[in-house]
């Protein structure tokens, strides 16, 4: 019945977006505008139907309703209310549908808050933003449709993937996940309706699409974050990146969008770089669809991949005609797009702009040419090669190392220009930083010259985005003699944009420290134990307590109890790494235990027991500074809710929202 | 329940399951222990970490034999460590595993042949891009004849 | 709207489409084998479930690669906790049966488990027609590749690996290929050569 209801709700929205795509056009070109209601009433139609389609599959599965095939797929009575809650997107057709409804989220906010705007270009972007709906519409009613009635109906379901029941950030990922995959349609709607609109040549679009970017790249930064965390805690590897294809594809279109959020300052201050922004704003979302064909079409083997079917020849053809309808649009319309550069002199923060763009594009291109390599590979030679983690660490890592360092020279470089003397005064001061933590880390072992380059930059960076934070307050201080606290809390709120940007950047510092900390001061060492002897490893030590069982409704769980030993062998904690042996799998999942400190975490995996429990071999691995990633993170995000909070850049708009933003500050723009 | 029998009971439960892939690929967890603690040798130790390293699981998704925690691994790093301990060098022991399972065993792509795109491509992206903004900076500065 | 450059952008933008649509055309999980047309890796393996006669071979025995010359052989890699060793077990020890008293050899190497759960396996699936050996530390099991299990190897009588075989065998496919190795006179019925791979 649920069932039954929903799929309807889904055909129905297949043939709305279809009216909405096709009556936008026609109410433009015969100057009926009032048939743009329509477009909007689509949206707005589109998201009431997803929701209902949505819902229902929740209830569905709350309600192991296993008449639907869904359900029946990934539901089990046995499975914990949260993992058979957020099952919703842990196979297949239910992430389709989880996508289709946040792209009707994003559609229905976009016509929301902009749809007062004269003039073609909202309605366009409406319009792009129901095509690609309506793509995930014929999936959902077609080869994804998760509402296939079942007969006859099953007692029980499998459960969702034993590796996703593992832990709750798996409630956490995916979601922000696809609010910033989804996310960054929206920029994309902008440019294409800036370019069917004819507006291409103003800067409007991208005033517009700002903060639609920075808000679908401060939940892309948080899920790649959490993705980090989620493997670091299930897999057992104690690594929180593999460089497999799907992460890989979660990283490019970050990359271009972080790229697309710099050269945008240069776009509105300067009114140069216009095709090139526009570029990596189609880029970003080419990108997105990109990573979502690569997990469903089953044509690169990861450990992300869902089952695929003939869904992958869908996504072909819907990549294909992305693809291709973009290049046409914007190579077709360069010429118009194109805006003369002029810069006011090599000594800028535009130039490091340049520089930062570049490098970004650098590694996009060489993780996304690695990424598809075997492809070619075998496509050429016939041949079955491997591209994995040393090449990346080899060819992508340096030019990460770089972006390090310039993120500690552009906020330090006015805008415009300045004196080469100037320059180098500014440029100075955070050496300090960079030659204490380089020497720290060289003291400490590091041999590597990235490895050390990377503390020495970050080092550099942190002071220098620190030293922003001070100049400014200090200047407030003298000024209006504001105490410091004022000052600082003034100083954010006079150019959220700017000192929200310089606190994400601090956040990055921090994932790059705990990266770069972790990568080169990782110790391991794996050992059988019997219970009462120890293990000790860079200076932790850990005592076998016992080995033990217990019964879960949907696993069986095999642990063992390890005490943690300070000074004195004081036992100052416990670790309990796990075996969940999952009634389902032939697959026991091995879930290592984690114990966090500011230092570091201690990491701890059980490897092998004894059926008697005599004994237990445990891995211990110490990971230094790896917190500072998770930390890291969360202050990326804050940086980005900052930098949200401000009204439109410096160009004004012809948008009559425009007129109630607060304007940004006096001449010291982001 | 008593461990030995719920651990027994899970162990050979889990093994007697019925793999859905037509090509089942390994228990991840034994049910005996595991070899012992740090060997005398950790020169070799370390040589065999870094070969492992560039070594690919065959059983996992894109992990290397060093990372892995599968039984397979284990075995690999075993015969790794022999052979690096009877003198052969690096190079040998790599080739020998792509004797056996083709060039995908390697974690990272011989610079041969069309591999050699892949390792230029990224080296000429970075000097190339630097050129060009030198380039591009140079000529948007060349207009200035004024003091902006 | 300038067509040139459009396409110049689509022929850039085309070889990629081309690519996507080439990775449906092959399974990104298979893994080719460099072995086919090498000489079989040597191997000494500890027979501990000896077959039915006349295949037999005692428990403790020593089976090596080296015995089997002049034969053709087919290495089968098991393990009692792989599922779909269960779909070939009849097809492989039938077969087997079949060619009893023809130079033609089959042997199950157990990879990564124990004889004990190994025999009782062999037990539930109503015997098993040829010896079955230990492979300690899968030292033999690395030396042929093998990633998984089924994996099904065949030698020809000079000790060439003819063939490989990733998942379930089925009883045609062993019977054309071992009828293609035989000698023509012992081999009875003729094989047309596009067998032969």
């Amino acid at each position: 019945m649920i069932g039954f209801l929903a799929h309807n709700a889904l055909l129905v929205s297949v043939a709305v977006v279809a009216l909405g795509v096709v009556i936008t056009p026609v109410a433009i070109r015969t100057g009926r505008r009032e048939w743009l209601q329509l477009t909007y009433g689509a949206v707005y139609t589109n998201f009431l139907l997803v929701s209902i389609a949505t819902m229902s599959m929740v209830v569905a599965l709350v309600t192991h309703d296993f008449s639907v095939s869904y359900v029946a797929a990934v539901g089990s009575r046995s499975t914990p209310l949260l993992f058979t809650v957020i099952s919703l997107w842990g196979a297949l057709e239910g992430s389709i549908l989880f996508w289709a409804w946040v792209l009707a989220l994003y559609a229905t906010a976009v016509v929301w808050f902009h749809h007062k705007r004269p003039g073609n270009l909202v309605p366009y972007a409406a319009m792009t933003l129901l095509a690609v709906a309506a793509f995930f519409a014929i999936l959902l009613v077609g080869p994804a449709d998760p509402f296939l009635p079942m007969s006859p109906v099953p007692a029980d379901g499998p459960g969702p993937n034993t590796l996703l029941q593992n832990h709750i950030l798996m409630a956490v990922h995916p979601p922000l996940l696809y609010l910033g995959y989804v996310g960054m349609s929206v920029p994309f709607a902008f440019a294409m309706g800036a370019i069917f609109s004819n507006e291409a040549t103003s800067n409007d679009w991208s005033v517009l699409s700002r903060r639609w970017m920075l808000a679908s790249w401060g939940f892309l930064s948080a899920a790649i974050i959490a993705g980090m965390w989620w493997s670091y805690e299930v897999l057992g590897w104690g690594g929180y990146w593999a460089w497999d294809p799907v992460e890989n594809a979660s990283f490019l279109p970050w990359l271009t969008a972080t790229a697309y959020l710099h050269s945008v300052m240069v776009q509105e201050r300067r009114n140069m770089l216009r095709l090139w922004t526009l570029n990596l704003c189609v880029a970003t979302f080419v990108l997105t669809i990109l990573g979502t064909f690569l997990t469903r079409s089953g044509i690169l083997s990861s450990v992300h991949a869902f089952t695929t079917g003939a869904i992958g020849y869908y996504f072909l053809g819907f990549i294909a005609v992305v693809l291709l309808t973009t290049l046409v649009l914007v190579a077709g319309n360069s010429e118009r797009i194109h805006t003369k550069g002029k810069l006011g002199g090599a000594a800028s923060r535009e130039t490091v702009f340049l520089l930062n763009n570049l490098f970004l594009t650098a590694v996009m291109l060489t993780v996304l040419v690695g990424t598809l390599y075997p492809l070619v590979a075998e496509a050429v030679r016939g041949v079955k090669v491997s591209v994995g983690e040393p090449f990346f660490n080899r060819m992508a890592v340096p030019a990460m190392v770089a972006l390090i360092f310039l993120m500690g020279v552009g906020p330090a470089l006015p805008w415009g220009s300045t004196t080469w003397a100037d320059a180098r005064k500014r440029l100075y001061p955070p050496l300090i930083s960079a030659l204490i933590l380089g020497s720290v880390a060289v003291i400490a072992g590091a041999r590597g010259i990235y490895s050390i380059l990377a503390f020495a930059f970050v080092g550099y960076a942190a002071m220098g985005n620190l030293r922003e934070y001070w100049i400014g307050m200090r200047a407030r201080h003298r000024a209006h003699g504001e105490g410091w606290a004022t000052a600082l809390v003034r100083l954010v709120k006079g150019n959220r944009r700017r000192y929200g940007g310089y606190l994400a950047h601090i956040g990055a510092l921090f994932v790059a420290l705990g990266i770069t900390a972790s990568s080169t001061f990782r110790t391991e060492r794996e050992a059988t134990l019997l219970p009462g002897e120890t293990l000790t490893v860079a200076g932790h030590t850990v005592r076998l307590k016992n080995v033990w069982g217990r019964e879960e409704p949907q696993r069986s769980v095999i642990g063992t109890t390890l005490d943690v030993l300070g000074k004195n062998n004081a036992v100052i904690g416990t670790i309990e790494p796990r075996m969940n042996y999952y009634h389902v799998s032939d697959q026991p999942v091995p879930t290592p235990d984690v114990r966090s400190s500011v230092r570091g975490d201690l990491y701890v995996n059980l490897m092998a027991f004894e059926t008697s429990g005599a004994n237990a071999t445990v891995k211990v691995i110490v990971e230094p500074l790896v917190p500072w990633i998770w930390l890291g993170g969360l202050i990326i995000v804050i940086g980005a809710v900052i930098g949200l909070f401000q009204g439109q850049g410096r160009l004004s708009s012809v948008s009559a929202n425009a007129a109630s933003e607060e304007p940004s500050a006096g001449g010291t723009g982001p | 329940m008593k461990l030995a029998t719920l651990a027994t009971v899970a162990v050979v439960t889990a093994a007697l399951r019925v793999a859905s892939p037509a090509h089942a690929q390994g228990v991840e967890a034994r049910s005996r222990p595991g070899t012992a603690a740090a060997p005398s040798d950790s020169a070799l130790e370390a040589r065999t970490t870094a070969v492992a390293a560039t070594l690919r699981c065959p059983v996992c998704q894109g992990e290397s034999i060093q990372d892995s925690p599968s039984e397979l691994a284990k075995q690999m790093r075993a015969v790794v460590r022999d052979r690096l301990r009877s003198g052969e060098t690096p190079d040998q022991v790599k080739a020998y595993f792509v004797s056996r399972y083709g060039e995908w065993i390697l974690l990272e792509p011989t610079m041969t042949g069309l591999n050699i795109l892949l390792y230029v491509l990224p080296v000429v992206l970075v000097i190339g891009g630097l050129a060009l903004v030198a380039f591009l900076v140079r000529r948007w500065t060349a207009s200035n004849s004024t003091p902006v | 709207m300038n067509w040139k450059r459009a396409f110049i952008a689509v022929l850039i933008g085309a070889p990629l489409i081309a690519l996507f649509a080439y990775g449906f055309s092959r399974d990104p999980a298979a893994i080719p084998s460099p072995l086919p047309g090498h000489d079989a890796p040597a191997f000494a393996l500890t027979v501990f479930a000896p077959g039915e006669p006349p295949l037999m071979r005692p428990a403790g025995d020593t089976i090596r690669l080296a015995d089997l010359a002049g034969k053709v052989s087919v290495v089968n890699f098991w393990a009692s906790w792989c599922g779909p060793c269960r779909a070939e077990h009849a097809a492989l020890s039938e077969t087997a049966r079949h060619y009893a008293g023809r130079p033609a050899q089959f042997i199950g190497v157990l990879y990564n488990d124990r004889p004990a759960p190994a025999t009782r396996w062999i037990a539930e699936m109503g015997g098993q027609s040829y010896p079955a050996v230990t492979d300690n530390e899968s030292r033999t099991a690395i030396d042929y590749g093998v990633y998984g299990v089924p994996e099904t190897f065949i030698v020809d009588a000079t000790g060439r690996i003819a063939y490989k075989h990733v998942g379930p065998i089925s009883a045609e496919v062993l019977r054309q290929w071992i009828d293609s190795l035989l000698p023509k006179a012992a081999a009875g019925d003729t094989t047309p050569r596009a067998l032969l791979r």
